[in-house]
Parts: C-alpha cells; sequence; structure tokens
C-alpha cells in the first residue's frame, strides 16, 4: 500500500519553475533518499511534500487526501519534518525542545500530560540524548544537537519523517551515527524515512529507495543498485563515476570519479587552476 | 542554564516579580514633590476619604501611575512578540518605525481634527503604528534576505527619521508643534482618568490575547518551518499577533508619546530569569515593563522636584547601553 505519493506536481518561486511536472511514490515503511546536484530541486520537493511552502499545479496525496487541502494539525500528527540546519534559542533545554514535539497533541495552554512526558522521555532514550534533558541544546556539540532534533521529530509520533541533509556540518563519525539511528527506528519501528542527503555513498548504504534529481525532473528512481549506477550518474552530476561495491556491506558505491570531458568551462577552470599553481612555486 | 535553572518554578519567579512590583507601586504614590505620607496614599486608595493630599494622589498620581503600568507592560510584551515572530533580538517599537507611525498619525491627526476626541485619536495611532511597520518590513524586503537583525533597524531608523520628519513638518506647517511635543514628549504627565478609560481596555485586551497565543509565539520563535511541521497555522498567528503588536504600541504612543527601549530591554532582561518559552516570558515581561515604567517616571518626578526631567530621556539614558551591549553580541545570543 502506498500511502505518500506526488501528482504532475509543480514547484516554482515567482515565475522560475524549481519542479516540473513530477510524479514520485514514496515507498511506505521504507528508507527513501532524494539526491541531486545542487539546485536540482531536492530541498525544494521536500518542502512541497511537507506543506512549508505550496506549489504551482499537481498534487501530494497523503492517505488518499491532498495535502494542501488537509488540517495542517492532522498532518502533523502523520508526517514530521526536521529542516536543515535548525537552531534555537539559547538556553533552550533538550527536554524543552523535545516537549515541543508533542505540539500537534495539545491544546489551550499546552500543559503536558503524562502520556506526553513518557513519550518525550522514550525519544529522548531511543535517540540516546536522555543525559542531556537539562542541558541547553546550544551547549551540545553538531552531533548531539541533530539527534536532540530527531528526538523532537519523534516525540511527534508521526509514520512519516522528512529530514533536510540531516547530516551536513557533521564529522564522519556523527554523521554514521545520525544514519544508523535513522535506520534503527526505520527496522524497528516501520517508521516511514524521507531524507535529503549530498553523499552517494550513503545514500547507497542506508537507502531502499532512491529518486535522482536533474533540474526539478526525475532522472531514475529506484534501488541502490538501479541508481548508483554510471549511466544515471553522468546525467545527474555529470560525472563520469566507477561504481564498485562496498566490500562490508556489498552495496554499490562511487570508488572515484571525474568530472565529465567536453565541458569548455571546466577545462578552463581546470586550465587557470594550474596557471595559478605554477605561478606559486 | 544548569538544571537549577529550571528547578524553582515560574510561579515563584512571577510572584516574587509582582511583589517588586507592589512595592514600586507603592513608592511611585507615595513619592513626589508634594510631600505625601504612606498613610495618606493608602487612604486614597482604600477608602472615600478626602483632603488635598488624598486628591493629589488620586487625580494627578495614580492615573500617571497607572499610564505608566500599562505603558510600561505594552512596551515590553509588543517588544518581546516582536522578537519572537522575527527571531530578530532588536526588534523594539520604538526601534522598528511603530512609535515614529504613530507619532505622525498623531501630529496629522491634531493638525486636520482638532476636535478629535480620545478614541478618534488612539485608532490614528493605531494606523500610523501599521503604517510604519509595514514601511519597515516593506523596505527590508526589497532586497533578498533583507530580514537579518541589522537591516531591519537600519531599515527602522530610517524610516522612523522619516516619519518623525513628517510629524515635525505637520507640527511647523499647520503651527501646533507645541500640541505635538506636549504630547509626544511629555511622558505620562497629565494623564487623565478619561484617557485611561479608553485606553486600557484595548492594551489588557491585547496583552490577554498574547497570553493565549503565548504557546504558539514560542513554536514560531523556534523556526519557522519547524512550526509548520509542527501544525501551526504560521500566516493567521502571525496576522493576530501583528495586530496585537500595533494596538499595543499604538496605545501606548497615544498616552505617552515615543518611548523607545522599553520593548528591547525588558525582554531580555526577562529571558535571562525565565528562560525561552514566552508562556514565561510574556506576563514576566508586562510586570517587569510595568515596574520599569513606573521607576522611571518616579524617578523623572523626584530628581530634580519639584522639576519633571523627562521620562523618556531616563529610559533612554538606561535602555541606550542595553541596546549596545546586545548589538555589541550580534544577535547571536539570541538565534
Amino acid at each position: 500500500m502506498v500511502r505518500l505519493f506526488t501528482d504532475d506536481l509543480s514547484i516554482g518561486y515567482g515565475e522560475r519553475l524549481i519542479v516540473n511536472n513530477l510524479s514520485v511514490t514514496i515507498p511506505d515503511q521504507k528508507i527513501t533518499t532524494i539526491i541531486g546536484s545542487n539546485g536540482c530541486g531536492k530541498s525544494t520537493l521536500l518542502k512541497a511534500i511537507t506543506r512549508i511552502i505550496s506549489h504551482k499545479s499537481g498534487s501530494v496525496l497523503l492517505d488518499g487526501k491532498d495535502i494542501s487541502k488537509e488540517n495542517t494539525k492532522i498532518l502533523a500528527k502523520k508526517m514530521a519534518i526536521l529542516p536543515q540546519s535548525p537552531e534555537s534559542a539559547p538556553g533552550l533545554t533538550v527536554g524543552e525542545l523535545v516537549s515541543y514535539g508533542r505540539f500537534p497533541y495539545q491544546n489551550g495552554f499546552g500543559k503536558l500530560s503524562k502520556k506526553d512526558y513518557e513519550v518525550i522521555d522514550w525519544a529522548l532514550e531511543v535517540t540516546g540524548t536522555s543525559d542531556y534533558k537539562f542541558r541547553p541544546v546550544d551547549a551540545l556539540s553538531g552531533g548531539q544537537r541533530q539527534r536532540v532534533w530527531i528526538a523532537m521529530a519523534l516525540a511527534q509520533e508521526t509514520d512519516i519523517i522528512f529530514l533536510d541533509e540531516p547530516t551536513t556540518y557533521l564529522d564522519m563519525a556523527h554523521q554514521l551515527e545520525v544514519l544508523e539511528l535513522l535506520q534503527k527506528l526505520n527496522y524497528e519501528q516501520q517508521r516511514t524515512i524521507i531524507m535529503v542527503l549530498h553523499d552517494l555513498n550513503q545514500a547507497a548504504r542506508f537507502a531502499d529507495y532512491i529518486i535522482a534529481l536533474k533540474d526539478g525532473e526525475m532522472v531514475k528512481a529506484g534501488s541502490c543498485e538501479e541508481v548508483i549506477v554510471p549511466q544515471v550518474l553522468r546525467q545527474v552530476f555529470q560525472i563520469d563515476a566507477v561504481i564498485g561495491k562496498d566490500p562490508r556491506t556489498n552495496k554499490p558505491m562511487c570508488i572515484t570519479y571525474n568530472l565529465l570531458k567536453g565541458e569548455k568551462q571546466h577545462e578552463k577552470n581546470i586550465s587557470t587552476l594550474y596557471a595559478h599553481a605554477s605561478s606559486d612555486y | 542554564m544548569k538544571k537549577t535553572q529550571h528547578s524553582s518554578p515560574f510561579i515563584y519567579k512571577l510572584l516574587a516579580g509582582i511583589l517588586v512590583f507592589l512595592s514600586m507601586f507603592a513608592a511611585a504614590m507615595v513619592l513626589g514633590a508634594a510631600d505625601i505620607t504612606v498613610k495618606d496614599a493608602w487612604l486614597a486608595l482604600t477608602s472615600s476619604a478626602s483632603g488635598d493630599k488624598i486628591s493629589i494622589i488620586r487625580d494627578i498620581r495614580l492615573p500617571r501611575g497607572i499610564a505608566a503600568i500599562v505603558v510600561g507592560a505594552a512596551l515590553a510584551v509588543s517588544g518581546a512578540i516582536m522578537q519572537g515572530m522575527t527571531r530578530n533580538p532588536l526588534a523594539d517599537p520604538g526601534l522598528l518605525g511603530l512609535t515614529a507611525g504613530a507619532n505622525a498619525a498623531l501630529a496629522i491627526t491634531i493638525a486636520f481634527i482638532p476636535s478629535a476626541n480620545y478614541f478618534v485619536t488612539m485608532v490614528a495611532c493605531f494606523i500610523g503604528a501599521a503604517i510604519g511597520a509595514i514601511l519597515v518590513f516593506g523596505v527590508s524586503a526589497m532586497k533578498k534576505g533583507g530580514f537579518s537583525p541589522l537591516r531591519i533597524v537600519l531599515a527602522g531608523a530610517a524610516i522612523s527619521a522619516f516619519l518623525y520628519a513628517v510629524a515635525e513638518g505637520v507640527g511647523l506647517y499647520f503651527q501646533i508643534s507645541k500640541d505635538v511635543s506636549m504630547w509626544t514628549a511629555g511622558g505620562m504627565i497629565g494623564t487623565t482618568w478619561g484617557q485611561l478609560n479608553v485606553i486600557i481596555p484595548f492594551i489588557v485586551i491585547g496583552i490577554l490575547i498574547s497570553f493565549f497565543l503565548s504557546r504558539q509565539l514560542t513554536i514560531l520563535s523556534l523556526n519557522e518551518e519547524v512550526a509548520i511541521g509542527l501544525g501551526q497555522k504560521i500566516t493567521q498567528i502571525k496576522a493576530v499577533l501583528f495586530v496585537v503588536i500595533i494596538i499595543l504600541a499604538g496605545a501606548s504612543v497615544a498616552l505617552v508619546g515615543n518611548m523607545a527601549f522599553i520593548g528591547l530591554m525588558i525582554p531580555h532582561i526577562v529571558r535571562v530569569l525565565v528562560g525561552t518559552d514566552y508562556r514565561f516570558i510574556l506576563p514576566m515581561s508586562a510586570i517587569a515593563g510595568a515596574t520599569f515604567m513606573l521607576f522611571a517616571d518616579t524617578l523623572g518626578r523626584t530628581i530634580h522636584s519639584p522639576y519633571e526631567t523627562p521620562v523618556v530621556a531616563i529610559v533612554s539614558i538606561l535602555g541606550l547601553p542595553f541596546f549596545l551591549i546586545i548589538v555589541r553580541k550580534g544577535g547571536k545570543a539570541f538565534t
């Protein structure tokens, strides 16, 4: 059963179309990753599916209903969003931030119920952030902070979680930590996860389904074996990639790559680079 | 910011705040050019006794004190709302063109509708405050990424200068400069019960609405995308909060004229005491703003008595260093 898909979706700012007539299906209870070059519209797509920005035409359907017509609070109980590198007010504690995940369930002045406290503690527990509960968010490291924001999304108790580049600004170990946490949530609790990632190898390793975008249009969607192949990467990133196999996970991985030849601009850049380099020495 | 910071419940902090506020109020009633004892003040407030000193309190000091309370609370709350909504640590009705707009509207009203009653004047101030705010945000929006804290403040300074010039121009041309400046620089001098009766309901309702929306404001102050994701109707919430800000700032100008820095300063001090949740920030700002304004006005009446030191000067002297500290921090401590 498919719960979430887009139908002929077009998104744009002003006159400019960023995403053009896109129909994608998000497989349920799987990890989906959207990849593509800078400015290809991947974050825009994520924002439109999560109603953060409105779309120009077409529709996003969740459980058979158009999200632009659905009550936003009901949607907030079905899908949670973690924007790209969110910041929080100084002094806001981890526990407080995570408690805002309960917002869609509250009314009036928002006194937290026993259930709310249980869910908050559970979300802290799962993300391994219980120890920081009373610490201010802005005093944590990048990786800890990202896990706290994920805890907030979890406290929202949604089946679907969206993340816009959850690994940005994190070092390699922390990137893996965040991705493994998401994988665990998917395995253990069957949460549907949709995220934008920059790193192809991470996408291949963690995603069940990859959507490759180029200039707001879908080049290819499918399993990592179908998408992380030289032809697709050539089209999506203009790179000539050598794809091998990760010896540990057996997933495809990009071992090395070059920019495609024949692009004048790139060659010019490279030659000026060499010119600079030689004048330096 | 340690574990202990939130261990003492908000209610105790609120009670402490109310206690300080009440002491300040008592001091404001007793202190002044005329010699008044605590007993006189008590009688004036609680009994129907009459006498010279008692009428000084009832007809001069009490309305003036109440004006200070409502204006201080209104400006502090509107400043807190603006800072939360715009995530701009420098937001303040005086700095972002609202006060100047209301001031220009006031001058125009005095010039063109000399017979305008208090209600009309106040509505004019609402409109002026809205125009001032819209101009500032409009100018900022002309450039992409223009909503950075400092750019908005610069736009606010430019628009405010323009609107003050309009007020001056109207004042000079219609030869009503004296009336206008009596109003705008006069602070709480000569506040009457008649004025208070018109303006207080608006301020009280505005503040109550803001309390109702305080939780929404907290969510909004986090991050707009997060707010949408949590199911907040941000356009509606922002529209209501904008109207509340206009009412609070406009009504304040209608009552006491220009008053910058309170809306900037008070919420920042309050955040240190109660944290980042607007359910706590707004009520505490109201109390702290009222207390501060009473303090400034009492100081204005007493340091050079029997002459008045303009309260706006006192507020500015106390507020300016504060502004500079926040600018120096670059708002880093905020977002």
